[in-house]
């Protein structure tokens, strides 16, 4: 853009900076968040973003155009190298296809958070994220300042802003772009569930939150399409005794006891 | 030719082997951890002995340990859960790491991860928490490297059964390896191999009953067609 004359001065740099406040644009977080809210952000596609959240803390990501996936990972804030497992999420619940009351798990046999509602079905613990390399192989780009952004890309950028480096980013989990496993173990993308779908998650530990908005790795699509995705959070509470949520499976039960037995001894239940 | 391959014992470092264009065989023993440096170009073969015995198995890039195996990214590359002939193991930067270039067995797990003490109190109960469990061994013999939990993600299972059922079902089952089946994997860059050959005694990954597995390192071809 030329410069109108205004920016030669550092007084009139000041007051053309200043100028921006009040400007909307389609991605943003709402700072402050509104009422109720603890954080409120929309995601562009090809964004990402991060938070430091409360335990208790629910966290909804929403997907309104139907062309979200919000690849995601957590940590115990503060102590990062305990860290979401996708492995011993499928197996410890036998379960490979997320959906309301399955736990995300630690590698420490704790729960992380849990997904208290998904209106969508359509998730997946398998195929992880898109790379620098698949995405220029796929799309001629996949750098993070670049047209079509790969996740692992934006994970470490995300992973950084928590001190954290890419030996720390484990195979991470998708949301809205679903894929199912067929008889002959071959993978099959089934796509999204539609618009206006969301899953909330509630954090069972102080959580660090890493979320990547881009295409599903198997998305067949040859465009990088990649809708918004709306994130706000609320405090809440976690999951206690008496939830039917701790007592739906004897392997949920024993996470829950363990993250219990394990917040009480450091002092913080 | 110089390589530098896993010596005789299990779980001593890696040393240089002799320049002899020889195998290095190592039975590595029930419930025991195993690793080896191998150039780009050699082969290692894993022979199931017994039968039915899981061997957990991790991959790094010898020079860069941040480039390591990347379950996700070999699911990806070739469309589907199984590993056999052909599958390349992938790493989280997506470039290859290792490719199975024969396969006796047919087919082998990567989606279900490493047993560990912590995930077998969920599975089974906390009684199981002082058993020995994989994650405990890949602890142990990536500490020799310089690597530490940061640096554990999903791994390849060899030998091991875990299919998906239509409604999302997943678990580990009786096994369909048998005594003397054999999984070979090329080096396609310098690589670091972490395995532990599976202690689990609670479900039938290893038939209840941890055996010893063979490891076979065969160097690279020599220019001069030598060599294997």
């Amino acid at each position: 853009m030329a410069t109108t004359g205004q920016t030669r001065t550092t007084y009139g740099a000041r007051d053309h900076a200043r100028a921006q406040q009040g400007v909307r644009a389609t991605a943003m977080p709402k700072v402050p968040p509104p009422d109720g809210l603890v954080w409120a952000e929309t995601v562009a596609g090809g964004g990402y973003t991060h938070k430091a959240l409360a335990r208790g803390t629910e966290l909804r990501l929403a997907d309104p155009t139907g062309d979200a996936c919000a690849h995601v990972l957590l940590f115990v804030a503060g102590r990062p190298w305990e860290r979401l497992n996708a492995a011993d999420t499928v197996k410890v619940q036998w379960q490979a296809y997320l959906g309301a009351g399955h736990l995300l798990l630690s590698d420490q046999g704790r729960v992380l958070a849990s997904l208290v509602a998904d209106t969508s079905g359509r998730h997946d613990t398998l195929c992880g994220t898109s790379t620098a390399a698949r995405n220029t192989a796929r799309y001629g780009d996949g750098s993070p300042h670049g047209p079509s952004p790969a996740g692992r890309e934006l994970f470490t950028l995300a992973a950084a802003k928590h001190g954290l480096e890419p030996r720390d980013l484990p195979p991470s989990l998708s949301f809205f772009q679903g894929v199912r496993v067929e008889p002959d173990g071959s993978l099959e993308f089934i796509g999204s569930a539609g618009p206006g779908t969301s899953v909330t998650l509630r954090a069972e530990q102080p959580l660090t939150v890493l979320v990547a908005n881009v295409p599903h790795p198997l998305d067949p699509r040859p465009a990088y399409t990649c809708g918004p995705l709306e994130v706000t959070a609320r405090r809440a509470a976690p999951t206690a005794p008496g939830d039917p949520l701790w007592d739906a499976t004897p392997e949920g039960r024993r996470a829950f006891e363990n993250t219990a037995e394990h917040l009480t001894a450091r002092g913080i239940v | 030719m110089s390589t530098r391959t896993a010596a005789v014992q299990p779980t001593t470092a890696v040393q240089p082997t002799t320049t002899d264009d020889v195998p290095t065989v190592t039975d590595v023993p029930a419930r025991a951890p195993w690793s080896a440096v191998l150039p780009a170009g050699s082969h290692l073969t894993i022979t199931d002995l017994h039968g039915n015995q899981a061997v957990d198995f991790l991959v790094y890039d010898a020079h860069d340990h941040a480039v390591r195996y990347s379950a996700p990214d070999t699911l990806q590359a070739q469309g589907g859960i199984f590993l056999t002939t052909g599958s390349v193991l992938m790493s989280g930067e997506h470039t290859p790491l290792m490719t199975v270039v024969a396969d006796t067995c047919g087919r082998h797990d990567t989606i279900g991860g490493a047993c560990s003490k912590e995930s077998n109190t969920l599975r089974y109960g906390h009684h199981t928490w002082s058993q020995h469990a994989c994650v405990d061994n890949f602890l142990a013999e990536g500490a020799r490297y310089g690597l530490g939990k940061r640096d554990l993600v999903s791994n390849v299972n060899w030998y091991m059964n875990v299919p998906v059922e239509e409604d999302g079902t997943l678990g580990i089952v009786d096994g369909i390896s048998a005594p003397g089946l054999e999984v070979t994997l090329r080096a396609e860059t310098d690589v670091l191999v972490l395995v532990s050959n599976c202690p689990q005694i609670n479900n039938p990954c290893n038939g209840f009953d941890p055996t010893p597995v063979r490891m076979t390192v065969t160097p690279a071809p020599t220019a001069d067609g030598a060599g294997r």
